[in-house]
């Protein structure tokens, strides 16, 4: 009972709320969509979701879109030999049945040119482009710079 | 590349050349983001925590600097004596300034270090750690460099890395051991 009061008292006060409400676009469910604040907006900010395929055939995401940023592409951070780097990631596959998480260290979106820093509380919508369901748009939360992720009651992390 | 160079036109020796060397052996001088020196000798009796990044640095540099602070959150008081410092590799931008800005974001026993190019290229190659410019395709530009994070003793020698992408339940136990 004190565990589900917290938990309420949680969401009623978390601005990640939003974060945690899921949008569909044929067999995907796209949850989970948070960006870490920036200091300025002369900086890239990463976009982190989670991407559930409930279907039978392999998809991807092939390009994200925000009015956010003058320009978006998907990256793939790697490390090799020690180092890192993130290279551009032409398509994160998306195969059927499993969930795929853009997440820090990992496959992020990059958004460059922002065209105002991103505040913690902040809201803007992205649109994925999938291979095969096409486009989806969905709202993302602007998290603390040093947040690992939305804290959703479902722990989809 | 930088920083590679550099190593290379002072010929040490191969013998060690993927391990850092150890603090007192080391030569940068720094500034940190409260704008005092800091040399490498003034680390010597504490046990250090070193890793290197920049602040425009979207992906891993917050990702390694929220693990880092949440390594600390679990050690707690039992951290206090140890120097943790995040060296830039994109002095062009990082001014003390700018680092204040950015690790004030993070575990207040963060340091954040910057310098002259020279100086930078310097840490990197007593580290043994390897960065590069790399052109974005919007123009500007961002950083490759070595993730992982050096443990030291407090005499100086080098303790241990702990890698990029490992959890939690190893990274404790490695800087306990560095602390202990
Ligand atoms: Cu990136």
């Amino acid at each position: 009972m004190k565990h589900l009061i917290l938990t309420t008292a949680l969401l009623l006060s978390a601005p990640a709320a939003f974060a945690c409400e899921a949008v569909t676009v044929g067999d995907l469910t796209i949850q989970h969509a948070w960006s870490k604040a920036t200091i300025g907006a002369d900086r890239p900010a990463a976009f982190y979701v989670g991407i559930t395929n409930s279907g039978s055939s392999d998809d991807a995401l092939v390009g994200i879109s925000t009015p956010a940023a003058g320009m978006s592409m998907l990256h793939e951070t790697v490390v090799t030999d020690g180092v890192a780097s993130m290279p551009h990631a032409m398509r994160v596959p998306v195969p059927a049945g499993q969930t795929v998480q853009l997440a820090p260290g990992g496959y992020h979106g990059m958004l460059m040119v922002l065209t105002a820093a991103l505040k913690e509380g902040d809201r803007f919508p992205v649109t994925l482009t999938f291979e095969k369901a096409g486009e989806v748009t969905t709202d993302v939360d602007v998290l603390p710079l040093r947040s690992e992720g939305p804290d959703c009651a479902d722990a989809g992390q | 590349m930088l920083g590679l160079g550099a190593w290379r036109a002072r010929n040490r020796p191969a013998a060690n050349a993927v391990l850092p060397l150890p603090i007192g052996e080391m030569g940068w001088q720094l500034t940190d983001h409260r704008g005092r020196t800091v040399r490498p000798a003034d680390w010597l009796g504490r046990p250090a925590m070193v890793f290197f990044g920049f602040t425009w640095c979207p992906d891993v540099c917050p990702t390694t600097l929220s693990a880092i602070s949440g390594w600390l959150e679990e050690l707690g008081t039992e951290a206090d004596r140890l120097i943790v410092a995040l060296i830039s590799v994109d002095p062009e931008r990082d001014t003390p300034e700018v680092l204040a800005d950015y690790v004030g974001n993070f575990d207040p026993r963060i340091v954040g270090l910057t310098g002259p190019k020279a100086q930078i290229a310097r840490a990197a190659d007593d580290f043994r750690v390897i960065y590069r410019k790399v052109p974005r395709d919007d123009g500007d530009y961002t950083m490759d460099h070595t993730a992982g994070v050096f443990l030291f003793h407090a005499d100086g020698r080098f303790a241990n890395i702990v890698d990029f992408h490992e959890d939690r339940r190893f990274a404790v136990p490695k800087i306990r051991r560095t602390l202990s």
